[in-house]
This record gives C-alpha cells, structure tokens and sequence, in this order.
C-alpha cells in the first residue's frame, strides 16, 4: 500500500510483488499482504494479477478476433478484418516458413502466442504506477500489471508448449523413436549415458530457454521503467528528465514486446517442427 | 516472484485459448482468405481469357470486314457490266424495231402505188373509151362492136 512506502527499496520491492492468493500461516485462505505472507504460502497459491490480467487480454483478443472471424467476408475487406487478415497472414507465412510437418494445431498456436504475449507485453508501456495506484485505492496491497514479467507465466507457456513437443515427439516417432533419439546419438549405443545427457540438456533447455528469454527481457524492461520513475521524485530537473527517459524508453520497449512475442512464436515453430521430423 | 500454482493456471488458460483459437478463430479466417485467393486467381484468369477472345474477334471481324469489302466490290463489277448489257440489249431493240417499221412503211407504200394503178388503168380504160366512143360515134354502132370493145377492155 502507498503509505508504506518510504524508500527507493521499498517502491521497487513494491513493484515487484504480485498480488498473492493463497493459504496463510495460520490456515485461512486469503490475499498476502507483504511479500513475507507471499512467500510463506509455498507452492499452492496463485498470482491472482498474472492471472487476471493474462486471462482479460486473451479473451480481448479472441473477442475481436472472433467477432471478425464470425463475419469474415471473401470481398473487400473492411478495416477490422483488414488488420486481422493481415496478422493472420503474417502468422500464417512464418508458420509455413518454418514448419514442414502437416498439423492444423501449429497456426492457431502460434497465433495465440504471438497477439497474447504482444498483448501481456503491451502492459509495459502502461506508466508503471496507473493501474497499481488505483487498484491501492481500492484496497488491494500489490499489483503487477504485465504477466510477462512473472515467471509463472512465462514458465506456465513454455511448459504447456513442452507439453505439446513431447505429445507430438511420441506420437509421431513413438515411445521408442523418441526415446531412442534421445539415448542413441549423437554417439552410438555404447556412448547411452552421455548421449542422455547431452540429448535431456538439448530438451529441457528448450522451455527453459522460452521462458526465460521472454521473462528476462521483460522483467529487466519493467525495471528500467521502475527505476525511471524513481526519478520523478526528485526535483522538477531530474523529473523532466525522466520523463524524456520515458518516452524513449517506451519507444524503445514496443521493438522488445514485439519481438520477444515474435521469438517466442518461432522458437515454439521450431521445436514442434523438430518434434515432426523422423530423422535430423 | 515465487513459483506457485500460477503456472498451473497459465498453463490451463494457454491450452483453452490454444483450442479455442483453433476451433473458432482460425478456420473461418483461413477460409475467408483462401477463397479470396481463388477469386483472385479466377479473375485474373478470366481476364487473360477475355482479352484473349477479344484479340480472336478482333482479327474475325478484320476478316469479316475484308469479305464484305470482296464482295461489295464483286458486286459493283457485275452490276456495270449488267447496265452495259442492258444499254447495249436496248440499243439492239430500237435498231430492229425501226427496221421494222421501215419495212412496214416500205410495204404500205408499195400497196398503195399498186391500188393508185388499179384506179388509173380503170379510168385510163374508161377515158379512152369515151374518146374513141366519141370518135366513132356516127360511124359504129355500139350494138355491133360492142364486143369488140370489151375484148379491148379486156386486153389493157
């Protein structure tokens, strides 16, 4: 809450709490009111704002697209469906550019991929205190408004997208292809141990590297705005300055969400093309 | 920060909004723009059909043009020739029907010299008769030579 704030320290740990539901200490379900409360809820408790704000864009998303879809017409088409058909387009090209294999899951994939990270990266460009100050007027302790800066997002998207490499590396190899993919090479059968090694590395870096590029770029963006508006509180010079420091920022910050959506999308491409090849 | 049952949730969320996307967003788009495609592509092939057939009726209808001139041309020549034919037909009638006429006129002309004979050589007779009559008046009787006479009319 705003009147707990004294330090730098404080308002940058503010701004990187998540508003947390879960089972205090003493038994009661309820929201953690210091990052303390947070951490002492383990494991079974969830970022109600990752979630919340994730969940709202996405379906923002689909009802605009959906409403489009509902109407697409094969004439001229009109200005919403014109920005849609063009993204769609564009998703569609970079998924025939780099997916050889034949499955209808891999377009709409990649598409709710990319326009719900843009979108959940998009929420960086929003002044950092607007919708935590108002959401601290109605009462609630923290809140942090891009999910992409939480890695429960980041890792929730790259698992579910691990998920989907193993269930199309096993049904298109079978149990026995993929496991000897993963034991026989690069080195023969007598090198298993090492070639498991290798191969476990090679998969679980997969996600890991997903998740983590995305949640980096991001959290590290969120930063430098916290830090910039740090600055306003000091002095009309130090405040104009940030706010030119803003500005450029934000310009800059709308390649970074754009292309971390859209490395994210190819990179999930890739891997469930690799998961379609028999042989490399 | 923590890692908690949020990524759970992300993750169920993902895969609904996956499956949705797949369901209800992309098919009918994709439709949408594949058939726009082929519209295109249909168009775009009938035009180069069309202009095609226009080239094809173009060059018909220079062939037609060339016929039509042929034959107009043909015409003209036979009908000069037919207005010389008529001329010269026409040309050929008057001549033989003033021939004919001639010879009408030549022939009615020969009638009525011979009838003016005929009325002379009667009055001749008669003249001559009268005269001689006038003669021998005293010295012949017209009872006894009369037969005589009429032998002579005879004779003219």
């Amino acid at each position: 809450m705003a009147g707990e704030i004294h330090t730098s320290t404080d308002y940058i740990k503010h701004h990187l709490q998540n508003l947390t539901w879960g089972q205090h200490s003493d038994g009661t379900w309820g929201l953690a009111h210091t990052a303390q409360e947070a951490k002492e809820m383990g494991f079974w408790a969830f970022n109600l704002d990752t979630l919340g704000f994730s969940v709202v864009l996405a379906v923002i998303f689909f009802f605009l697209f959906h409403r489009v879809a509902k109407k697409a017409t094969t004439g001229v088409p009109s200005g919403a469906q014109n920005f849609v058909e063009m993204i769609v387009d564009f998703i569609n090209d970079s998924v025939r550019g780099s997916f050889s294999g034949k499955n209808d899951l891999v377009a709409p994939l990649a598409l709710t991929i990319f326009a719900w990270i843009f979108l959940m990266n998009l929420m960086d460009l929003v002044p950092i205190d607007w919708i935590p100050g108002l959401a601290g007027m109605v009462g609630l302790p923290f809140l942090k408004v891009v999910p992409t800066t939480d890695p429960n997002a980041t890792f929730g998207m790259a698992i579910a997208v691990f998920a989907l490499v193993l269930y199309y590396s096993i049904k298109i190899k079978g149990v026995g292809g993929f496991v000897g993919e993963l034991t026989l090479q690069p080195f023969g059968k007598w090198a298993l141990p090492i070639n498991l090694f290798l191969e476990g590395v090679t998969l679980i870096s997969k996600p890991i590297s997903l998740a983590l590029r995305l949640f980096g770029n991001m959290y590290a963006g969120e930063m430098i705005f916290i830090l910039i508006a740090i600055m306003y509180g000091s002095g009309l010079m130090m405040g104009s300055f940030a706010g030119i420091l803003q500005l450029g920022w934000a310009i800059f910050h709308i390649l970074i969400i754009t292309l971390q959506a859209f490395i994210f999308m190819t990179l999930t491409i890739v891997y469930l093309d690799m998961a379609h090849q028999e042989h490399h | 920060m923590n890692i908690n049952a949020t990524l759970i949730g992300q993750s169920i969320s993902f895969f609904l909004f996956v499956w949705f996307c797949m369901k209800f967003v992309w098919p009918p788009l994709m439709v949408a723009l594949n058939e726009r495609k082929k519209n295109i592509a249909d168009g775009l092939a009938a035009a180069e059909r069309g202009r095609q057939e226009h080239e094809l009726a173009e060059r018909h209808a220079k062939d037609v043009i060339r016929e039509a001139k042929d034959e107009a041309a043909n015409i003209i020549a036979q009908a000069q020739k037919r207005s010389s034919e008529i001329v010269e037909e026409a040309k050929n009638e008057a001549k033989a029907e003033g021939d004919r006429l001639i010879t009408a006129a030549n022939a009615e002309i020969d009638q009525e010299i011979n009838r003016a004979k005929e009325a002379l050589r009667g009055q001749v007779v008669s003249i001559a008769v009268a005269g001689a009559s006038r003669v021998l008046k005293q010295e012949i009787d017209e009872k006894a030579h009369n037969e005589l006479l009429e032998d002579l009319v005879a004779q003219i």
